[in-house]
């Protein structure tokens, strides 16, 4: 009891002390790492709090895609110097540590004046839970009671998707990104990316198809196979493709689609959009996650890929 | 039995434990990023490996003793992978000084 006070105690002082670092460090590389490092000690932090899932989501998407992201900005701003070294004034600045501290205040009270025991409806939504016929809580509710905000989910990553196509140069467009794979040859990325995407492949199906009863799902499963497909386009194995694709442009939306089909199904046949009819409550869950996955994966891939800025036929 | 196992698991994850600490002072105390890299991976995949293989005897069921297993496996894989671009990078920019 003692060691796991101890344990969470240092634990949490080694996270705001990350993210005290991640904020003051002038360096982005080093605030980049910093961001990394929090993402996996608050995935520690959720483990802690037995959300398996959450720790999951938390690692893949800000330990890894936004990290991945993230280092890849810090790399083309190194190309406009300028515009780095222009920093925020002091009214700015003040202006913005007095709303982190309004924020954090504000949640601070909310949190200390919870009433003792907490307003819960948890009882009543595991009790229903089992209609779903779902192993996995977490995913009950997802993509049972809160279907609406996973679908709009799937939406805004793509959204995302759209934003980042919506920077190419006119003249580019609907050609491909920006290779992946700097010019030098690296022999043991090429080796490792030949390696282990049959292995991450199967890892990530894996942890899509438990997601019905064990923590994973759709976007911790489909990071998995986004991150072997960025593996094999950064080793040079591969080119990232033509954002002209149809077929690529079906699989990005196949998933929302499919997804927002159900859902208009469910007002026909149950009386409600995204209501599923009870008794193949699980096998229309476990569809959607099934049809999602690939839409995921390829809309995480193209993200880090970045916009269109060289002609498809290169 | 049992209690062999258990000492089994104590000594192993505590030496596992051991090689982590041993590699944090190697990457804190090293001169170089070669060093470094020699004192981070190598501590790293022999105090996973021991921390590993401390689990095995605690797991119930040969799955989740082949996951442990495989998660070693890849971080062995990764760790070895990341090292010799880390230290390809670092003798590029060697050199070009």
């Amino acid at each position: 009891m003692i060691v796991a006070g101890a344990f969470d105690l240092a634990l949490a002082v080694t996270v705001l002390a990350v993210a005290t670092w991640c904020v003051s460090v002038r360096a982005t590389f080093a605030a980049v790492v910093a961001f990394v490092a929090f993402g996996l000690l608050v995935a520690v932090v959720w483990v802690r709090l037995a959300a398996v899932d959450v720790a999951l989501t938390e690692v893949a998407i800000q330990g890894g895609i936004v990290g991945v992201l993230l280092l890849g900005a810090t790399a083309s701003l190194r190309r406009y110097k300028a515009a780095v070294a222009e920093r925020s004034g002091a009214t700015q600045r003040l202006a913005v540590a007095v709303f982190c501290a309004v924020v954090f205040l504000a949640l601070a009270t909310a949190v200390l004046t919870l009433p003792d025991p907490a307003p819960t409806l948890a009882p009543p939504v595991a009790a229903s839970l089992l209609a779903f016929g779902l192993g996995n809580p977490v995913t009950g509710v997802l993509l049972g009671y809160r279907a609406i905000d996973t679908l709009l989910e799937t939406v805004v990553l793509l959204l995302a998707l759209i934003g980042v196509w919506s920077i190419s140069p006119d003249r580019s467009w609907g050609g491909r990104p920006l290779p992946m794979h700097s010019a030098g040859r690296a022999d043991a990325l090429v080796y490792f990316a030949r390696l282990l995407p049959p292995v991450g492949i199967v890892i990530g199906v894996y942890i899509v198809w438990v997601g019905a009863d064990a923590p994973g799902g759709k976007f911790q499963g489909g990071t998995i196979l986004a991150a072997m497909w960025m593996l094999v386009m950064m080793a040079g194995l591969r080119n990232p493709p033509s954002v002209a694709r149809s077929g690529l442009r079906l699989l990005l939306v196949a998933g929302p689609a499919f997804f927002f089909i159900v859902g208009l199904a469910g007002l026909a046949i149950s009386g409600g959009f995204l209501a599923y009819p009870a008794p193949y409550a699980k096998p229309i869950i476990l569809l959607i996650e099934l049809v999602l996955t690939p839409s995921v994966a390829v809309t995480l891939g193209l993200l880090v890929a970045g916009p269109p800025v060289r002609d498809a036929r290169q | 039995m049992s209690f062999a196992l258990d000492v089994l698991s104590v000594v192993a994850i505590s030496a596992g434990a051991f090689f982590f600490l041993a590699g944090t002072v190697g990457l804190l105390r090293f001169p170089d990023t070669f060093t470094r890299l020699h004192a981070l991976t190598k501590a790293d995949n022999l105090g996973l490996g021991l921390v590993v293989l401390g689990l095995l005897p605690q797991v119930d069921g040969a799955l989740g003793a082949l996951k442990l297993i495989v998660v070693w496996l890849l971080i062995l894989s990764s760790g070895a992978t990341v090292a010799q671009l880390i230290a390809r990078r670092a003798r590029l920019i060697a050199r070009s000084r």
